[in-house]
């Protein structure tokens, strides 16, 4: 295990042990008198200089958020102030969120982060009293004159460190913003607010390096043209080993009918590659005439944890592509945060994009009406659509060794409403799918606890308390179910789900939809299957025992 | 306890400064006409400019929180209120919010058992508390029309009626006053009770419902303890609606603690927290539509940005490029 978390039964102890308002425990002060702490496994790495010079951020320097002098910059007071009026006058949601909380307490155990520590200030009303009593010291002028009343205090540098640790304990889950009479998202909040920590040169090595990456290269992971050639032909490679079909993806090919665009992740990580190896399968089956870029080689995007302008920057790259290559649209793979700006963002910054043309399946003519001003389709309601339409071959036997549950990713779930097409998939793909708690799936989902970007190793210990509630659902629906294998549709969730689950419940392996997928098609002119695409016997299959 | 005894501190002595002004000194004038438009005036005011203020910031992206089944494919279930298509599904969400906080209804309440294993026990006491509080506010409210009309529309009537039904005393009981005040003792003891809350809680959240436990109080004082003249009352509220600046008659020092009272809460609301009766309507996670691919939502600030363009990764890379076998653009 990661010498960045404590062992699980120190955990436990403390959850057991440690006095929390989670378990009834009255505090013994007040939010703003309680300390802030970084120690191993809870802080993220700060940006390297030279990775805040290549993308022109604030302050590049040196510095660890254990220092004492986090060497911000000279006036930073009136950068935060100045930005933070900036964005009131920009965001609506801001200025209405940051007035009308009436601090009812709905949203406050709904957070996976206030659940896995039990800290107070990771109640999502808190975390945003955390802005928001800053914003009333300095901004509405009467609240200015009822100081004490209202909770209203001072920027310090005390109140830069406790945001730099609080927005970043927030997954931007939005899990908050479901029960909220007042539809409050704090995410929108943390947003603005990690916003404001850039430009002062408070951030995250692990965030920005990938948007440096994914700026210059294409892709977060930094990986170049013929690198990332390379790594899916043997891909290829494995596909044919393993089922004697040769799939033939292109590359930046004009003239395609459809631009496929999936987080890097699925390109060169496991089990990612599991999940492109699924998808290649299923467009080989049905003969789709589609192509890869190495420039747009990124679904991911995590300028959406950074600032509004970055995210736009690096999502503007799928258009310029899909522009050039003249396709007809876009289909998306599976990726919960890429969605979220896929669906609510993107058409908004970079669109419109005239130069395409309404998606319609070309196996089964359906129009994707959903999609017809943005012009990009998600691969599982693709797949859903062929499947009901019975022009997929699929064996759900041959997925009969794993025992399967859904999890739900955040930003599917909440910020774009995708629930019933994956299940549907599912469904058809395997024959054991298990419901988690009606509680911790659908809207209601709770987060892998490493999204937004603070999926890094030296935060461990943070993530595995994050993770909790999540890996606490899995493990129920283990002990009712039997269930090994927990199936997602986001790669952050298959990067970071498994260090969850060896830790929380071991034996639960993550797999990605379309793996499954994969593993059912039946493809024309196949040799006998006996193994799915990790090289795992299937069932029914060892030693020569013919299935029926 | 600071934050529960200084706004219980301000509501107590905010009541004497009236009783005093008209018991002692015969400031009613000042009570009963020139604070009560003040606050009307500011009230009035502050409100709208509060939601002119908020409607002049513009919303940017289509945020909505999306809690079911987005529209997509035709043989799949759209949730039409959890997941508006349409700006009517849309407002018909928010509707719901407003008149029966459905999203508190989601409320649960976790819990941390041994094991260690979380479970969620369905809550819905602040749910049904937060309803009985409102609603009886609003039906208060109506009911307050029969002041200000020589003859109460119909509905109101009705409403008054129905409030009245059970008719176990003289003056006949309003079942609204028993709500409005278990609702704000449920609403208090649970910010005092729940370690979250308690925490959470700040002056400006007891002090509205001390306010307004205080308005209650003294009004029913009125009516079922020491009996105001109800025809004074009355002519003086039509006096104020027709903007007359005429000076009371004489009314109990009551009336004017719960007339001023009421003044404050008028001059407070637009400036506090209260605004979420405003605020509800305009929040964009509910009230856009999850439509944002089927149509382009505008973002009136958006504007042209530097990206790395194709061209510029081509020159970079372009001899890999080539030996990897990938078409370029420019040889
Ligand atoms: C459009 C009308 C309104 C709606 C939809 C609305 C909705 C809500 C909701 C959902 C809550 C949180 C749950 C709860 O504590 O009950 C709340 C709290 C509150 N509302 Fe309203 N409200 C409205 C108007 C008003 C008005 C006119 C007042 C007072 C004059 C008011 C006073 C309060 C107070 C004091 C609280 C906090 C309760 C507490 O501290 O626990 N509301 N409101
Ligand atoms: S649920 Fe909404 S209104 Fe209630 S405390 Fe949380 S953010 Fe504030
Ligand atoms: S968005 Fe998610 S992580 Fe952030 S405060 Fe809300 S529930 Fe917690």
């Amino acid at each position: 295990m990661s010498k960045y978390a404590p062992k699980k039964n120190q955990l436990t102890r403390e959850f057991l042990e440690k006095p929390s308002p989670l378990k009834g425990d009255y505090a013994d002060r007040e939010w703003w008198e309680m300390p802030v702490e970084f120690r191993d496994g809870n802080w993220c790495h700060s940006a390297k200089p030279e990775v805040l010079k290549e993308i022109g951020f604030a302050n590049p320097r040196k510095w660890a958020a254990p220092d004492e002098d986090w060497q911000l910059p000279e006036g930073w007071e009136k950068t935060i102030h100045d930005g933070l009026k900036e964005r009131l006058k920009k965001f609506r949601s801001l200025k209405l969120y940051l007035d009308a909380c009436v601090r009812c307490g709905a949203c406050a155990d709904k957070c996976h982060f206030f659940l896995g520590t039990g800290d107070p200030k990771n109640m999502p009303v808190i975390r945003a009293e955390l802005l928001r009593s800053v914003y009333r010291n300095d901004f509405p002028m009467v609240e200015k004159i009822l100081k004490g009343f209202s909770g209203s205090r001072k920027l310090t540098k005390e109140v830069i460190k406790e945001w730099h640790m609080y927005f970043y304990q927030c997954t931007e889950c939005r899990r908050c913003s479901v029960f909220c009479p007042l539809g409050i998202d704090t995410a929108e909040i943390t947003m603005v607010a990690r916003e404001l920590l850039n430009l002062i040169g408070v951030n995250n090595n692990w965030i920005l390096a990938p948007v440096a990456n994914c700026n210059r290269t294409g892709n977060h992971l930094g990986i170049e043209p013929h690198t990332f050639v390379q790594n899916i032909e043997s891909l290829v490679d494995d596909i044919e080993d393993l089922t004697g079909v040769k799939v033939n993806p292109t590359f930046n090919r004009k003239g395609a009918e459809v631009l496929f665009i999936t987080p890097s992740g699925d390109v060169f990580g496991d089990p990612g590659v599991y999940t492109m190896m699924g998808y290649m399968l299923l467009f080989e089956h049905i003969g789709l005439d589609y192509t890869i870029s190495t420039y747009a080689s990124e679904g991911g995007n995590f300028g959406l944890f950074t600032t509004n302008d970055m995210m736009k920057k690096l999502n503007a790259k799928m258009y310029h592509e899909a522009e050039r290559l003249k396709v007809k649209w876009m289909l998306g793979g599976e990726c919960g945060h890429m969605w979220r700006v896929v669906h609510q963002y993107m058409n908004t910054m970079n669109g419109p994009a005239d130069f395409l043309e309404e998606p319609v399946s070309p196996v089964t003519g359906t129009k994707f009406t959903n999609a017809r001003a943005t012009k990009m389709v998600h691969i599982a309601e693709f797949t859903a659509d062929l499947i009901h339409n019975g022009k997929l071959k699929l064996d759900p036997r041959r997925n009969d060794h794993l025992r399967t549950t859904f999890h739900d990713s955040c930003n599917v779930a909440r910020g774009m409403g995708m629930f019933e097409e994956p299940r549907y998939i599912l469904n058809s793909v395997c024959n054991s799918f298990n419901e988690m708690p009606e509680d911790t799936i659908r809207e209601r989902t709770f987060c892998c606890g490493s999204g937004s970007g603070i999926n890094a190793e030296e935060f461990m210990e943070m993530r595995m308390r994050g993770g909790f509630p999540r890996a606490n659902a899995v493990r129920s629906v283990r002990k009712s179910h039997r269930v090994n294998s927990l199936v997602t549709i986001c790669a952050i969730d298959r990067a970071t789900l498994p260090s969850l689950m060896r830790y929380w419940n071991p034996g639960v392996t993550v797999y990605g939809l379309h793996e499954l997928v994969g593993n059912a098609l039946v493809m024309q002119g196949e040799k006998k299957r006996t193994e799915d695409l990790r090289e795992n016997p299937m069932a029914g299959t060892e030693e020569g025992d013919d299935a029926e | 306890m600071k934050k529960v005894f200084l706004p219980l501190i301000w509501v107590a002595l905010l009541s004497c400064i009236p009783y005093v002004g008209v018991a002692y000194f015969g400031m009613s004038y000042i009570f009963g006409v020139v604070i009560p438009y003040l606050a009307a005036l500011l009230f009035i005011g502050g409100f709208s400019w509060r939601i002119y203020d908020w409607l002049s910031r513009p919303v940017p992206f289509c945020i909505t929180t999306t809690c079911g089944q987005e529209k997509s494919l035709d043989w799949i279930a759209h949730q039409k209120l959890e997941s508006p298509a349409t700006k009517w599904q849309a407002a018909l969400r928010v509707m719901t919010e407003v008149l029966f906080f459905r999203s508190l209804f989601r409320n649960t309440k976790a819990e941390l058992h041994t094991g260690p294993q979380l479970a969620y026990a369905s809550s819905k006491w602040l749910w049904m508390g937060g309803l009985a509080f409102h609603w009886s506010l609003l039906v208060i409210g109506l009911r307050h029309a029969r002041f200000f009309f020589m003859e109460p529309p119909l509905f109101i009537r009705l409403v008054e009626r129905t409030d009245r039904f059970f008719e176990l005393t003289l003056p006949a009981f309003y079942m609204t006053d028993a709500l409005v005040l278990t609702a704000i003792t449920f609403l208090v003891f649970r910010r005092l009770r729940d370690a979250k809350l308690r925490i959470i809680s700040l002056q400006t959240d007891f002090f509205p419902l001390f306010l307004i436990g205080a308005i209650a109080l003294v009004g029913m004082s009125m009516r079922y303890v020491e009996k105001v003249d109800v025809m004074a009352v009355k002519a003086q509220m039509m006096n104020l609606l027709s903007f007359s600046f005429a000076a009371p008659v004489e009314i109990g020092p009551f009336f004017y603690v719960h007339l001023f009272l009421a003044s404050v809460l008028a001059v407070y609301f637009p400036f506090s927290k209260l605004m979420h009766a405003g605020a509800i309507f305009l929040s964009p996670t509910r009230n856009l539509a999850n439509n944002s691919r089927e149509k382009r939502h505008v973002n009136p600030w958006n504007k042209p940005i530097k990206f790395r363009t194709y061209a510029e990764y081509e020159d970079e890379y372009r001899e890999k490029m080539k030996k990897a076998g990938l078409p370029v653009e420019k040889d």
